[in-house]
């Protein structure tokens, strides 16, 4: 099979945003699954947050790695709230599809696969800031400090990266899934991700508190500081249009790598069974 | 004929091997995963010299019984948590029919054998905790340093299984018991004193966290517990792990009473 064009032919894009619709209707059946998840990242919120803070206290002027205490508590809350909206630790349904041949079928639709995962994808981000995404930051907002950005520009800045970092982790997953294509059971590379996209994402505590040298290599050489990180400095105002800018040389080169996979992918496909 | 037990867990075992090069990676990763814990702390102390007013001999013994009951726990139970699939599916029917315990084949079912490395690895790092930490030796001390991840691993255990029962009742609870199983690793994993208020007050005694790992190592280190609570209170660890069994016990029991299938 060749592999189809990565345009979105200009009619299709009613279609991709009617997925999109369908993708936020769908998660947004699971209400109570996502009050349950929001409620998780609440509890971690506590727990990270009340670990900075007291290191922080501790430490010279009050301040971890130049974070303040309000910076801190933006950057533990607003990280469980992105958790929710970027997703990471989803599975793409592709997986699935693939391990079971459904691909075929989805092979004959008018849409390119990743158009399709994308739009699904983008439904759950969107369904993500209704209610994992708020929920996590109110609370913090009630039991802590939180920095608040004077500047409205900001808070555009740092939409922009959290979109950015929505298609970033997106194309990150998806290289991930298409693996499948080639190893059937990927769960090895996912727990792999796991481990890299929170650890080096930020998750867990802001990256400064690691040694420079390993800091400085994350930034040039891979795109998991853009994840949480990048985007949680640019609310914080320790760093604004790099982020960005750097989000966009991730986001070509990862397109490009994930159109040449799913090429060769396609070419070598021969469906389960058939 | 062999324990049909011992048959299945087998079964699962040569089944998850099959995928070879996808299995090893996903032992080591995981193997990976819990040793972040252990960095994670050597992080911290780079840029502060006491975490709640503990130095790191003495929190690296807290996160080392936490770690290893953990990691114990989460090999034996940790899949519990997929409870909440078989019932949905029906597949808990299947389960139910067989002439044998429901609790037990579905840990054999789900039996994760990537995680036997983060085992190995939780024990040596505790065996090395206890080398590095200025514990005050003495006979109950011996006996309380083999008890302490035994315990933290039987706590942490009944959490798993009471958490992935609620799903009698709730199916759709997301991942809300992450928060009290995975949380309550990040929780028992340093000393209470870094927590605060009422956070510290549910976490550490309504929950019971506390002693997990906190208070058995105050007793191996011969320390009072800052925050007030009695020198006997830290010998205490296996009578609150008995408690929490007990409510596991009865909240499974009970689910089980209730399941009526998903009707179809």
């Amino acid at each position: 099979m060749s592999a189809p064009a990565a345009s979105i032919p200009a009619g299709s894009l009613r279609a991709f945003l009617a997925l999109v619709g369908a993708g936020y209707r769908r998660f947004s059946t699971y209400r109570q699954a996502a009050l349950g998840s929001a409620f998780t990242n609440a509890v971690f919120g506590f727990l990270r947050c009340s670990v900075l803070l007291t290191v922080a206290a501790a430490g010279a002027g009050g301040t971890l790695v130049g974070y303040n205490p309000a910076q801190l508590a933006t950057y533990v809350w607003v990280s469980q709230g992105l958790i929710g909206v970027i997703n990471f630790w989803t599975q793409l349904d592709l997986v699935e599809r693939i391990k079971s041949g459904n691909i075929a079928a989805d092979l004959l639709r008018p849409m390119d696969i990743m158009w399709m995962q994308l739009a699904t994808e983008l439904g759950r981000s969107l369904f993500g800031l209704v209610l994992r995404f708020t929920l996590p930051i109110t609370v913090g907002a009630i039991f802590f400090d939180l920095y608040l950005p004077g500047k409205p520009h900001v808070y555009l800045l740092f939409v922009v990266a959290m979109v950015l970092s929505v298609l970033v982790g997106f194309l990150c997953r998806y290289i991930l899934c298409l693996l499948c294509f080639w190893f059937l059971d990927i769960r090895g590379f996912w727990t792999a991700w796991v481990l890299c996209s929170g650890l080096l994402g930020g998750l867990q505590f802001p990256l400064p508190v690691w040694p420079d040298w390993l800091v400085t290599t994350l930034w040039v050489a891979t795109p998991f500081p853009l994840l949480l990180q990048g985007p949680l400095d640019v609310l914080v105002e320790r760093e604004s249009g790099a982020v960005i800018g750097l989000q966009v040389v991730w986001l070509v080169i990862l397109f490009g790598v994930s159109r040449l996979m799913q090429g060769r992918a396609l070419r070598k496909l021969v469906v389960q069974g058939g | 004929m062999a324990n049909p037990y011992v048959k299945l867990l087998g079964a699962q075992i040569r089944s998850q091997l099959q995928y070879r090069a996808s299995f090893f990676l996903d032992l080591s990763m995981a193997t990976l995963l819990s040793a972040v814990d252990i960095g994670a702390l050597f992080l911290l102390f780079r840029v502060t010299p006491a975490l709640g007013g503990f130095g790191w001999r003495e929190v690296i013994l807290m996160t080392a019984i936490s770690g290893a009951g953990f990691c114990m726990a989460d090999l034996a139970v940790g899949e519990i948590e997929r409870l909440k699939h078989y019932i949905r599916t029906g597949l808990l029917d299947t389960v139910l029919l067989r002439p044998m315990s429901a609790l037990g084949q579905l840990l054999v079912l789900d039996f994760a054998t990537r995680r036997a490395g983060r085992v190995v690895q939780g024990t040596l790092f505790y065996l090395v905790a206890l080398t590095v930490a200025p514990v005050k030796w003495d006979a109950a001390r011996v006996v309380y340093a083999i008890v302490a991840p035994i315990n933290a691993a039987v706590f942490f255990s009944a959490v798993f299984v009471t958490l992935a029962a609620i799903a009698f009742w709730w199916i759709e609870s997301g991942d809300i018991a992450n928060a009290f199983t995975y949380g309550g690793r990040d929780f028992t994993a340093y000393p209470s004193t870094m927590f605060h208020g009422w956070f510290r007050g549910l976490f550490a005694f309504g929950l019971g966290f506390a002693f997990v790992a906190y208070l058995p190592a105050l007793a191996l280190l011969g320390l009072s517990e800052p925050i007030g609570l009695p020198d006997w209170a830290r010998w205490c660890s296996p009578l609150v792990t008995l408690v929490v069994v007990l409510i596991a016990r009865a909240t499974w029991l009970a689910g089980l009473r209730r399941y009526g299938s998903t009707g179809s």
